[in-house]
């Protein structure tokens, strides 16, 4: 092999090391395969590792990361598009470089990790430790001290099994999630040999306790249990991985099934103790792309040159000449930008792109040989190559693959994904976090992201014989399309090309977590609020001591000034109205609301008839906000909901004292918050009436109550006049019924 | 430092039979021929600490305790000795004196600590995060039988004992998590809600909670008062006021204005600039960071408060004497490795023998051993590593090692003593062989009997 000659004249050079006199080059495989489809609808026609990342392809990072690092032999393993990324790097300039040999596996069938080592272990190629990266990282750390570390602790103890790299990150306390979009991860470090105890993803957000096995104590006295730390997706392994992997079937991933087994397992087992230890990265950077959430994390790290050497303006594959200028833009040498066109900071413009007059472009990138037209605003927005943008288009937090075309006057709101070769149509809005491709959507969808992994068969992508067919078959599809405008255009536009992919139910939550688009702050509020819900119901479940009770009058002593109570009342008006638009959303039936009510209620030491005034108030809101145009319909939404619910209101306003609480209420928003109601206060007062939540007595009640009050205050009394005296006389007339029957 | 200092001091511990007998309480066991009582007065002492209030349980055990300081320290301390019923446990005791507690800080020290640990450092970190509990955890103690001269128990491993399971935040300042008595056979439950907010959690189980604490008074008082079932210090307020730290229920910010109602002559104000200067000294603590919520704006302001640790360096000595083993290891160490506690001046050969004590010819004191005032000892008598006491009659060729005698006991010839801890009053008549035993007060040990591994005390 011509490289290893080379290399080891280069080393004779170097410092004689006995250890060296066998050198071994340093291999990685690259699973240029993600194994996922956070990326669909693009990887449908593309490999993940080939989709451009600030012009550059993900790939590319990669590649030239590892041959700085040292890394002298890369297996490149593909399954999904192979022909795609063999053709590409057969072009690049990666197999021609001097001591860096890349080669190529290829599998049609790999569906998983697991897949793919196995296939690897049967080409026999590694006999020693490897680095274990994924094809779309992106990182500038030092290999050489992870490497030795791993090694020298080998050295001692030849069941380590893995160094795996993490790194400082934060999740967000009110998203649980990382700046990378990911989930937050439980790990158990010690502090001193970093080896992992725990390890644990996906954590449901409403744990209240983990338990990390007491066991390690024994022997370690200590151990850090940190939920602010990433994986890198960079992994130092044991040629033992490989075998292991063979072995087990159970296995699909390395992360989280593998590791999280292997780190329980060792405790277990003793002849299967293999251990796996953390390297952290203090300053360097380290992330993989895994979503849309850190796709644009990560382009925004690399135009704010945290990955430096890896940054626009520095050529390290054949990318273009490209400036950097201040506030971080960075344009090609060949553009044709109109002066009053504007470019704002943090802006990648590639080469030969046109930009029309007095647009605005911010925070994006811009890719090659792209046409801007006039007037266009462009915020957020990832643009791929020979992107078409006709006059007019506003375009903010979405991505825009290539060959797109997007018709005068197009509007894309947040989190849109257009897949390669879309086109919107003139005046088209494309709503907030779709999906927008010329392929189908799947028609299979699973939700459970377990199986959407290893779901093959709803995958085109993945079918192994298909994966040449389905080039030929978008071909087919696209011209198609082009052709007769099927009638799945009028989802873009009349003058369209495109399916808009529907978001599976259940996974709504999942698309603004994921998507490129920042989260909105609305949602950030409603989550929060959720949080500090939860916070005060478990406040009484986990806090009760040991040998003590809560008093339930401990927490009115300590805020028994008026302000909070208030704070509180209207905290919990807001919760009842959020779990009561959810329900009526979701359509959750009554004895869930009932709980979920309760669950309200109760840590806040709150009486049912508090809840049944918050209840009533969300009813009445939702009636209101149902659109209406004149009284006599607006009774009818009232009606409507009060039917629906009023089983849900019944169990709150059960005695005569909670019923009055209600109608007390009911006047007060009529005098209030809601007027409109105050006209029709008597028919709706009639139908709780009718509808068994409003006794008599109670109504009797509020009329005597309010006999004594001021004029103003009698306003809604006087209207119920003649309904008041009706009632009276109907049960003075029962009376006399009654006594009646007793004689 | 003006913290106001609580001495829980017990009373006549159950576990410590035969060595605590209705003549002598907890607090006055001899720890180098002085109660223990006295290391703890002296750290304090050492610190300018002199307003104490000792809580002791029994009030014979009362009378004792307090004719003691009272003759040891008239002119050097103002001392008051109070007595609570037996069985109140220590949050029991705090809530019986709680009408003597006036100071803004109390500082509680269990009565049976010995340590030399750096009380203003406690002291600081208590004041400097405004915390409404600070305590100070100590390494776990190495337990295990004394080296009793026995080759096998050399050899293992000694590993220090389970005591609590601590968590700290990645600072080392704040108590996070707390875990000890019957809660360590438990799993391990960390609350999310600390991990999130903290972010990083170490986990010890190598530290040991060593009763000293110093608590904010009207905290102190509002839980006592609040959780009336609540009977220990360690096992119910600590863990309390660690468990709700990030929702608190308790008037942590009003206190300034509610605290100096003693003395409202303008130190108010300095005081509330004082501590919003050291807050802004220090960085935010996480607490502060959560109070404010995300987006730093909650809908609630959340209420907080602080559980600070002070951890002792591996340097400092700290031990409680909580139960005979200690009791052995304590009085090894203090007239050993730790012997600068004892407060005596040790001879060339490392060890004290009292200018009256008279040794017979041929007997050997050898390293680490203290012989008290008045002691005789006969001919060929060979004494290691043992404390004995005051006025013991001690005969010819007796070997004492790794013991303690303490004092009026009588010792017969050729007597042997391994391991054991011998009472005042005792008697052996000769050749009497003992064997890791403890002999209690008064009792006689007949001629040539031999025990081993037993506890021995007369009945009353």
């Amino acid at each position: 092999m011509g490289t290893k000659k080379s290399l080891v004249s280069r080393r004779e050079g170097a410092e004689y090391d006995e250890e060296e006199v066998s050198h071994v080059p340093l291999k990685a495989i690259l699973l240029a395969d993600s194994f996922a489809s956070n990326f669909r609808p693009i990887t449908l026609e593309r490999p993940k590792v080939l989709l451009p990342l600030v012009n550059v392809p993900m790939i590319d990072y990669t590649l030239a990361w590892l041959q700085s690092e040292d890394v002298e032999q890369v297996f490149v393993f593909c399954c999904a598009h192979s022909d795609q990324l063999i053709s590409y790097l057969e072009t690049s300039k990666w197999f021609t470089q001097p001591n860096f040999l890349v080669k190529i596996i290829k599998s049609t069938t790999a569906l998983t990790v697991w897949d793919a080592l196995r296939t690897i272990n049967y080409e026999n190629v590694i006999h020693e430790d490897f680095v274990l990266v994924s094809g779309d990282t992106v990182s500038n750390m030092p290999l050489s001290n992870v490497i030795k570390e791993h090694k020298d602790r080998r050295k001692k103890d030849s069941n380590v099994l893995m160094t795996m790299v993490i790194k400082q990150s934060k999740p967000s306390p009110v998203t649980h999630q990382s700046r990378f979009g990911t989930d937050e991860l439980l790990m158990a470090i010690d502090p001193c040999t970093r080896q992992l105890f725990y390890y644990q993803e996906n954590t449901t957000h409403s744990e209240e306790f983990i338990s990390p096995d007491k066991a390690f104590l024994t022997d370690n006295h200590s151990m850090c249990v940190n939920n602010d730390k990433q994986v890198c997706y960079i992994d130092i392994c044991s040629e033992e991985v490989l075998r292991l992997f063979d072995e087990n079937f159970d296995y699909q991933h390395l992360r989280p099934d593998f590791v999280r087994d292997l780190v329980k397992g060792s405790l277990l087992d003793d002849i299967m103790s293999y251990k796996i230890f953390t390297y952290e990265i203090p300053s360097s950077y380290a992330a993989r792309i895994d979503n849309f959430r850190s796709y644009d994390t990560i382009s925004k790290d690399i135009i704010q040159r945290w990955t430096y050497p890896y940054v626009p303006d520095v050529q390290f594959h054949r990318n273009s000449a490209t400036k950097h200028e201040r506030c971080g833009i960075y344009r090609a040498s060949d553009i044709d930008q109109s002066r009053s066109a504007e470019v704002g900071p943090f802006t990648v413009i590639g080469n030969g792109t046109k930009i029309g007059n007095t647009s605005k472009i911010s925070n994006s990138v811009v890719g090659e040989s792209c046409s801007i037209g006039s007037n266009v605003s462009i915020d957020g927005c990832y643009i791929w190559n020979n992107v078409t943008i006709e006059d007019g288009c506003q375009l903010k937090h979405a991505i825009v693959c290539d060959g797109v075309v997007l018709k005068s006057g197009s509007v894309l709101e947040p989190g849109v994904v257009l897949s390669i070769k879309v086109i919107i149509g003139r005046n088209v809005l494309v709503p907030a976090y779709s999906k927008v491709s010329l392929l189908q959507q799947p028609t299979k969808v699973d939700s459970d992201e377990e199986l959407e992994y290893a779901d093959s068969s709803s995958s085109i992508t993945y079918n192994p014989s298909s994966s040449e067919k389905l080039d030929m078959v978008s071909k087919d599809l696209k011209t198609e399309m082009m052709e007769s405008q099927l009638c799945t255009a009028s989802e873009v536009g009349s003058d369209g090309a495109g399916f808009i992919w529907s978001i599976p139910e259940g996974s709504l939550e999942g698309e603004w977590r994921h998507s490129v688009a920042p989260i909105p702050p609305e949602k950030l509020s409603e989550i929060s609020q959720r949080i500090n819900a939860e916070l005060y119901i478990n406040q009484d479940r986990s806090i009760v001591p040991a040998s003590g009770e809560l008093e339930p009058d401990s927490i009115s002593d300590v805020s028994d000034d008026t302000d909070s109570d208030k704070d509180m009342n209207a905290f919990f008006e807001k919760e009842v109205d959020l779990t009561f638009r959810r329900a009526v959303h979701e359509n959750t039936d009554d004895d869930t609301v009932i709980f979920l009510l309760n669950q309200i209620r109760m840590p806040l030491l709150l009486h049912a008839e508090d809840c049944a005034s918050a209840l009533f108030y969300s009813m009445m809101k939702l009636a209101l906000d149902t659109p209406h145009s004149s009284h006599n319909e607006l009774l009818r939404n009232v009606s409507s909901v009060i039917k629906k619910w009023k089983n849900v209101l019944k169990t709150f306003m059960k005695t005569i004292d909670q019923q009055f609480e209600v109608i007390l209420k009911f006047e007060e928003m009529c005098s209030e918050s809601m007027k409109e109601y105050s006209r029709i206060f008597v028919e709706i007062l009639h139908l709780l009436y009718e509808k068994d939540l409003i006794l008599e007595d109670a109504v009797i009640r509020w009329a005597i109550e309010k006999e004594g009050a001021d004029e103003s205050d009698k306003v809604f009394v006087k209207k119920a006049e003649v309904f008041i005296q009706w009632l009276k006389e109907a049960s003075e007339a029962d009376d006399d019924e009654d006594e009646d029957d007793d004689d | 430092m003006d913290f106001q200092v609580v001495v829980l001091a017990g009373g006549f511990e159950k576990n410590l039979a035969p060595l605590v007998s209705k003549d002598i309480p907890k607090a006055l066991l001899p720890v180098a021929n002085r109660p223990v009582l006295s290391y703890v007065l002296e750290l304090l002492e050492q610190y300018n600490l002199k307003d104490l209030i000792v809580v002791v349980e029994g009030e014979s055990a009362a009378l004792s305790v307090g004719g003691w300081i009272s003759s040891a320290y008239v002119d050097r301390l103002h001392v008051e000795v109070a007595a609570v019923p037996e069985d109140v446990g220590t949050a029991g005791a705090l809530r019986a004196i709680d009408h003597h507690l006036t100071a803004s800080d109390i500082l509680v020290v269990s009565g049976d600590l010995v340590c030399d640990v750096p009380l203003g450092r406690i002291g600081a970190a208590h004041r400097r995060h405004d915390a409404v509990v600070t305590a100070m955890l100590c390494s776990s103690p190495v337990s295990g039988p004394s080296d009793s001269g026995a080759s096998g128990g050399k050899d293992k491993a000694k590993k220090p004992g389970l005591h609590n399971i601590i968590g700290l935040d990645p600072t080392n300042r704040f108590l996070v998590h707390i875990a000890s008595g019957a809660e360590l056979d438990k799993d391990i439950r960390v609350s999310m809600n600390i991990l999130r907010t903290v972010g990083e959690m170490e986990i010890r189980a190598d530290l040991m909670d060593a009763h000293m604490y110093a608590f904010k008074r009207s905290i102190l008082q509002e839980v006592l008062r609040q959780k009336e079932t609540f009977q220990s210090l360690k096992s119910d307020v600590l863990p309390y006021l660690v468990k709700s730290q990030l929702r608190s229920e308790l008037p942590t910010n009003g206190v300034h204005t509610e605290e100096n109602g003693n003395d409202k002559d303008g130190s108010d104000s300095s005081n509330v600039m004082l501590s919003q200067l050291l807050a802004n000294a220090c960085t935010q603590s996480f607490h502060e960071q959560y109070g404010l919520g995300p987006n730093g704006c909650a809908p609630f302001s959340r209420k907080t408060h602080k559980c600070c640790v002070y951890i002792a360096s591996k340097s400092n000595y700290c031990a409680r004497l909580n139960s005979i083993q200690a009791f052995s290891d304590i009085n090894r160490d203090v007239i050993g490795d730790a012997n600068h506690l004892s407060g005596y001046d040790f001879s060339a050969q490392n060890n004290i023998i009292h200018p009256t004590a008279v040794l017979g010819s041929k007997t050997t004191v050898g390293p680490q051993c203290m012989v008290g005032e008045g002691s005789e000892m006969g001919d060929k008598c060979s004494v290691k590593k043992s404390v004995i006491g005051r006025h013991c009659r001690i005969g010819s060729n007796v070997k004492i090692a790794n013991s303690v005698v303490m004092d009026h006991v009588t010792i017969g010839d050729g007597c042997s003593i391994q391991g054991s801890i011998v009472c005042n009053n005792v008697q052996l008549q000769e050749r009497a062989v003992l064997k890791d035993c403890q002999v209690g007060a008064g009792y006689v040990i007949t001629s040539g009997s031999e025990y081993k591994g037993e506890s021995l005390a007369k009945k009353y």
